[in-house]
């Protein structure tokens, strides 16, 4: 997935969404989310049209960017697999489960599948504590998980 | 007559196959020709039976869980819409022994209500708050609140009164209500449930909030992974402000207040009140030194109330029977209700809102049922991932602030989370230390350099090497950490590590040589 987005049409996109947002107070989270709904990621050719209408440097809206774990600066596989880390999730199995995962998929979190069909990421926790382990696929979530049906949701996102 | 179906939309059910099974039945009730009306409500916290779907009788709410899509035509063919039995049958909601147990009086229309029907709240006591509220003078309100007893139920259990008063006080060209819903602590899922399945008891809260602080504008700052929650809310805002609720003249009165949801980006440390402001700026979720305290200088520098969704959304009924009834409620200086967010390796885990001061070994053995593996419980995290872990012989402590901290631990808010006799807490305890290194802001060293450290040491310990003297200086970088850091991350990170110390010693020796040499 080395799709490159044309230069100019990511400044002239950035411009309409900073356009639509930057009369909110404290615009510029608003903003980036909407880049990265936009976009898949947030775009290094984003920052500078943002830093200069929210008259930011470009060294700030980089930072902000980077402190987030949300805002990815590449692109995601077509679908996104996070699966629950937090405590309450390791006390049913949780990490077990981790490890099927990187094993179905071959990859480590953090990393995408070769053909580009899975990324692999932890969240800490989904609030669905009472029903352990979790997992949120593509934003759809899933609880009392089994090895059974983590292969069912892995196959789901290989598809 | 028209039969009413309730199949949660709460996330909870969700993940376990609610929206299949209203699918289903949707399907499945046109097929056969029935007249009936799904509705999707919150959940009642009774997760271990989600999806747990009701149906409305002569007799009162029954319900069935948890149902499965492939379960709904035999749930018809037995009678399904008179309560008739079925193997799925649990019998009237209410007398649920769980459910029945409850002092449910911040979630009193959690799972009850259409969480988007504002005639539903009305008809539920809603709203009853508010209209006292426009009636009186903002130090009345902020009397009521804090003669109620109502502590920050995010975990530092700060007097809400007081914290309103302070506020209420201060001078500034614009007030703010800013409501902490970054419910980032694993165990813990209160915020969620209540955003997701009462939106309008928050709003009415933050009203409140409003009108008593003198604050015209309102911030829901939630986090990225609740995306069924910032939906509900942001239709729930719509719907307030379409109907007068919210806006230039709450319910026609001369008090302005509007509201939004904005959301985070996956940050942990965002949830600490002061990183939360800098990021609702639009900068990075570093924390800010106190003083100036957010209550004199904290949105854009404004006088601003932070206050936890649930202390929020627990003034709606001070305000409406009044701060003796809940006072009423709760032990020592802990007063009103606690929803209890029962999780983990657990039997029975969900949400038991009752008054302060039941004991742990109470919420664990016998309303949680123990284990869901059935091996014996070994510790127990109440407090979310900086909350300490207590092992059975602490059992008989008292949820209480005061009771847990004498103990060194923090109920926080309110999480538990349990775990059987398989946990390794030398395990946890460098997992403890690894969350804060990944989480922490970088503002302070203690916290930013101190967990890094820890986690190397917690693997010297595991490796064996000089574990006496290993096991000394992660006490020693607990020290540093608790005392020298910013906020309650690198402050609040010994409390798990330590109390794995101090009540596990015994997984923090070396493995025995029989089990190395395999």
């Amino acid at each position: 997935m080395n799709i490159q987005l044309p230069r100019a049409d990511v400044a002239e996109r950035t411009l309409a969404i900073v356009g639509e947002l930057n009369g909110l107070e404290g615009p510029l989270l608003p903003i980036l989310h909407a880049v990265q709904d936009e976009f898949g990621y947030v775009p290094q050719e984003a920052l500078p049209v943002i830093a200069r209408e929210l008259n930011l440097s470009r060294a700030e809206v980089y930072g902000v960017v980077t402190f987030y774990h949300d805002f990815r600066e590449h692109a995601a596989g077509r679908h996104v697999l996070k699966l629950c880390r937090a405590e309450a999730c390791q006390s049913m199995g949780g990490d077990r489960l981790a490890e099927r995962a990187k094993a179905l998929l071959g990859i480590d979190f953090h990393e995408t599948t070769p053909d580009g069909a899975v990324t692999l990421e932890p969240v800490y926790c989904l609030g669905l504590c009472s029903c352990s382990p979790s997992a949120m696929l593509d934003g759809e979530v899933h609880a009392r998980l089994d090895e059974t049906e983590l292969e069912a949701l892995v196959a789901e996102a290989r598809r | 007559m028209t039969v009413k179906i309730y199949i949660p939309r709460d996330a909870a059910a969700l993940a376990l196959g609610a929206e299949k099974v209203a699918t289903a039945m949707a399907e499945e009730l046109a097929r056969r020709g029935v007249d009936a009306t799904i509705v999707r409500n919150g959940s009642r916290g009774m997760h271990w039976l989600e999806p747990l779907i009701e149906v409305e009788t002569v007799d009162g709410r029954i319900a069935y869980g948890p149902v499965k899509p492939r379960d709904v035509a035999s749930l018809l063919d037995a009678g399904f819409v008179t309560g008739g039995s079925h193997p799925l049958h649990l019998g009237k909601t209410e007398e649920i022994p769980f459910l029945k147990r409850q002092v449910r009086l911040t979630f009193a229309r959690c799972g009850i209500t259409d969480p988007l029907s504002l005639e539903d709240y009305r008809a539920h006591g809603g709203l009853r708050g508010l209209e006292k509220a426009v009636s009186m003078e903002p130090a009345a309100i902020v009397a009521e609140v804090t003669e109620s007893g109502l502590r920050g139920r995010g975990g530092a259990g700060f007097p809400t009164g007081i914290k309103w008063k302070t506020v209420l006080e201060a001078q500034g060209r614009q007030k703010y209500i800013v409501c902490n819903a970054d419910e980032g602590d694993s165990g813990t899922f209160a915020d969620r449930m209540i955003m997701e399945g009462d939106p309008f008891v928050l709003i009415e809260g933050m009203a409140i909030a409003g009108i008593a602080a003198g604050a015209t504008k309102g911030y829901i700052y939630t986090r990225s992974e609740y995306p069924h929650a910032i939906a509900a809310m942001t239709e729930a805002i719509e719907i307030a402000r379409a109907a007068g609720v919210l806006g230039r003249s709450v319910l026609g009165s001369a008090n302005a207040f509007d509201m939004e949801v904005r959301t985070g980006a996956g940050a942990y440390v965002c949830g600490e009140e002061t990183s939360l402001l800098n990021s609702l700026e639009g900068k990075r979720g570093l924390v800010r030194a106190k003083p100036p305290l957010p209550a004199h200088k904290g949105l854009f520098d404004c006088p601003t109330v932070i206050n936890n969704v649930i202390s929020l959304a627990s003034v709606p009924i001070v305000l409406d029977k009044g701060a003796a009834f809940y006072r009423d409620f709760g032990m020592g200086r802990s007063r009103g209700t606690i929803p209890i967010q029962i999780a983990g390796n657990v039997r029975h885990g969900g949400l038991f809102e009752i008054g302060f001061g039941l004991t742990l070994g109470e919420i664990v053995d016998e309303i949680g049922g123990g284990t869901a593996s059935g091996r014996p419980v070994r510790a127990v995290q109440v407090g979310g991932p900086l909350g300490a872990y207590f092992p059975r012989a602490l059992f008989d402590t008292p949820f209480d602030y005061e009771a847990f901290a004498a103990r060194d631990g923090l109920i926080g808010h309110a999480g538990v989370v349990v775990f059987d006799d398989t946990v390794d807490m030398l395990k946890q305890a460098r997992f403890a230390m690894e969350f804060c290194a990944v989480e922490s802001c970088g503002k302070c060293t203690p916290c930013r350099l101190g967990s890094t450290r820890g986690v190397e040491v917690a693997d010297k310990i595991r490796a064996g090497i000089e574990p006496e003297k290993n096991r000394e200086l992660l006490a020693d970088l607990c020290n540093t950490m608790k005392f020298g850091s910013l906020c309650a991350l690198g402050g609040f990170t010994p409390y798990p590590v330590m109390s794995a110390i101090t009540h596990f010693p015994e997984d923090f020796e070396p493995a025995p040589a029989a089990e190395a040499a395999e």
